[in-house]
């Protein structure tokens, strides 16, 4: 089954033409790694996939569980359940970290037609995934991001994730700035939420995460393309002879 | 973003646009002795009353209306406005009330009734120049509590009210104030007898209803020693195509370990995008920490009014006094603001704060401007101060000019400024995480103006922030 289909699909930031035709299919249940140079178009990719406002789609169709995305708002697309986990998670200062939490469960809650969780009911379910990942519980009351070390802000995104349950999960640079103690716990959540449903798409400039989190498959993103898509195998190739053998290759 | 996304999102419709349909007594528009020994025999004043009214109005013709806030508007034509207009009907007591005014302000959330009115809260309504019910007066009376009308005090507590009116703001403070202190029409005055908590909110609703009238009214509150009140404003008047005129004065006095906490939420019509229509909100608010230890704190909600001029402050006279001041402005649409405080140390270890929130949109222009005095005998004074600016879009504009004057070299004042817009980012952040577009911008306001909303009495955080939404969101209509 595929959850998440990319076809031929050519976006621009601003006047730059970044991705250029480029095609990609998300297999229920499985790990897809993207890894390219700098400026193949890795965050462009993820961005047009969550309707970011510097992308815009200029050829090509996103299709998730059938049906066309890529003219939806960002809400709705996250509310479908696709789920970005940023790069650099933006702070935003003075909203409470578990009101903003649970206003995002509730709008997907409703959207599944099932019932808001009360704020005990909400709590519960916060406090249980911070004791997994490590986090302390002044979590609840932080002003969301603000203030946050680089591990905590990506711990952060995870228990977003964990709390969200999308369908399809982008990592984008999960791994930069962690420790190597953030980067297990953060893993470990990644990890747990594999369940045989749940499509992942891991961008990554290095393959240091990918020792953590195995993936099914690797696809090298050049120039706007996919250019090559292997089993994990391909890593350790990538990590000797660099992208540019691939290019010889194609 | 689309600019004209956000402006759908940020044109709330003003919701208290109302008239109250009421038989009014209006006096014809004008300016003379004539009119004020009108106003105050219509007030049944006693004759030092008028004197002084005299003497403030001799003074005004003297003076010329200040321009020196970041503020443009049509020139105000003081012999078109009319100074004082009542309901008709002059009630003896709540029972001759007009239905129409009480089922107004059960519109507007408060309800008069006996048996309905808000537990722990005191209401005095005003409805244009008068007083027309004050609630709770007689239990606050149990424990010495006056609250009652400027107007009753005046003749009921004649000692009090020379003491300590235009003890604060005196008589020709500034232009607005000397206007005011000859026209001024109705507004509240409360006393807290020494060692008394008052046991229960007190609150003014002031309503603008008659067409073509100005608003003057006055607020005197002595907080006599270890004594303390939260007292709290709100305010709204019918949508009209003119300008209105409102330029209020208040002035608190604390004496030694006494406290006031003073919250406004100011929610006078503002007027359309073109600027058409709104209220000129010119007030004049002060407080003096009269006695050692006394703290005065205003907190202040404004998201009314098309010119907002104003600067509740803070004189710190005695020696460890506090004082206070926090805001959150709102500027969409045409509005445009000038807001802030001065605190003015004189006392030793005296201290103040200042936290000020602007947020504009559409086109609302929002300015703070304030003042940090200590003089020359404030040994050990600290302030500091917090002025941070919001944008929503890109046609609206944001101002701070904080002054500091300095005679003591000890004295320790910290300010930080910050203007920010709602990023894209943040507004993107929350999109994707499922949480629609209206939602997030109040939610990032809010999460803005928070330390404000916390420090306002619960009720009224509730009212403020039900009132960001409806002014920022267009939403609830």
């Amino acid at each position: 089954m595929i959850t998440l289909d990319i076809q031929n699909l050519e976006a621009k930031i601003g006047e730059k033409q970044i991705l250029k035709g480029l095609n990609l299919q998300l297999e229920e249940g499985k790990v897809h790694a993207i890894m390219g140079p700098n400026g193949a178009g890795k965050s462009t990719l993820s961005k047009a996939i969550v309707g970011h406002y510097d992308v815009s789609i200029v050829g090509g169709d996103i299709l998730f569980k059938g049906k066309s995305i890529k003219d939806m708002e960002p809400e709705e697309r996250a509310k479908e359940g696709i789920f970005l986990s940023f790069q650099n998670p933006v702070e935003v200062p003075g909203v409470n970290n578990a009101y903003f939490l649970r206003t995002a469960l509730n709008a997907k809650r409703v959207h599944e037609g099932k019932e808001e969780l009360n704020a005990a009911e909400f709590l519960r379910l916060m406090k249980s995934h911070l004791s997994e990942l490590g986090m302390k519980p002044d979590m609840i009351s932080r002003s969301l991001n603000e203030g946050f070390s680089g591990g905590e802000k990506k711990r952060n995104e995870i228990l977003q994730m964990l709390i969200l349950e999308p369908d399809v999960i982008i990592l984008d640079e999960i791994d930069s700035g962690l420790d190597i103690d953030a980067l297990r716990a953060v893993s470990e959540g990644i990890n747990k939420m594999k369940d045989g449903k749940r499509s992942f798409l891991v961008i990554t400039h290095y393959s240091r995460i990918l020792d953590y989190i195995e993936p099914d498959y690797i696809h090298v993103l050049k120039d706007g393309q996919i250019v090559k898509t292997a089993g994990a195998e391909l890593v350790a190739q990538l990590e000797e002879e660099g992208y540019d053998s691939i290019a010889i290759e194609q | 973003m689309e600019s004209t996304e956000l402006d759908k999102a940020v044109s709330g419709e003003y919701a208290l646009g109302f008239e109250i349909d009421i038989e009014t007594d209006v006096a014809p528009p004008g300016l003379s002795e004539e009119t004020i020994a009108f106003i105050s025999k219509k007030k049944n004043e006693p004759d030092w009353m008028l004197e002084l009214r005299l003497k403030a109005f001799h003074k005004w013709q003297t003076m010329s209306e200040p321009h020196w806030g970041k503020l443009e508007y049509e020139p105000i034509d003081y012999q078109s406005i009319s100074y004082f207009a009542a309901p008709k009907q002059a009630p003896e007591s709540l029972d001759e009330v007009d239905p129409k005014i009480i089922e107004a302000y059960k519109k507007l959330g408060i309800p008069l009734e006996e048996q309905k009115q808000l537990q722990g809260i005191a209401v005095d309504a005003v409805v244009d120049s008068v007083s027309v019910t004050t609630t709770y007066s007689e239990e606050l009376s149990k424990h010495g509590v006056i609250f009652c009308s400027i107007s009753d005090a005046i003749r009921d507590y004649p000692e009090l009210v020379k003491k300590y009116m235009f003890s604060v703001v005196p008589m020709t403070d500034n232009y607005f104030a000397t206007l005011n202190s000859a026209v001024f029409t109705d507004g509240t005055f409360v006393y807290i007898p020494k060692g008394v908590r008052c046991p229960m909110e007190l609150s003014t609703y002031f309503r603008i209803n008659a067409l073509n009238t100005g608003q003057f009214e006055r607020t005197l509150i002595i907080a006599d020693e270890g004594s303390y009140v939260s007292y709290n404003e709100g305010c709204s008047a019918p949508t009209r195509d003119d300008h209105q005129l409102h330029a209020a004065v208040v002035e608190l006095v604390t004496m030694r370990d006494a406290e006031i906490k003073y919250s406004t939420i100011q929610n006078w019509y503002p007027g359309d995008e073109t600027g058409k229509g709104g209220i000129y909100n010119f007030v004049t608010k002060r407080g003096l920490c009269k006695g050692d230890n006394s703290k005065i704190s205003w907190t202040q909600v404004e998201t009314g009014s098309a010119i907002t001029w104003k600067y509740p402050s803070c004189i710190l006279k005695g020696d460890n006094s506090v004082g206070e001041f926090y805001s959150v402005a709102v500027t969409t649409l045409a509005q445009q603001a000038d807001t802030g405080t001065k605190m003015i140390h004189l006392g030793k270890n005296t201290s103040s704060t200042i936290i000020s929130k602007g947020i504009s949109a559409m086109k609302g222009q929002n300015t703070y401007r304030g003042l940090v005095k200590i003089g020359a005998n404030a040994t050990n004074a600290r302030n500091y101060s917090e002025c941070d600016s919001l944008l929503i879009g890109s046609n609206c504009g944001a101002h701070t000019f904080p002054y500091l004057e300095s005679k003591d070299t000890q004295g320790q004042v910290e300010h930080e400024a910050t203007t920010s817009k709602i990023s894209d980012e943040q507004l993107f952040y929350l999109r994707q995480r499922g949480i629609n577009e209206e939602d997030a911008v109040s939610m990032i306001v809010h999460g803005f103006c928070k330390e404000v909303f916390s420090q306002l009495p619960m009720e009224y955080a509730v009212e403020a922030k039900a009132l960001l939404e409806l002014t920022l969101e267009g939403s609830v209509g």
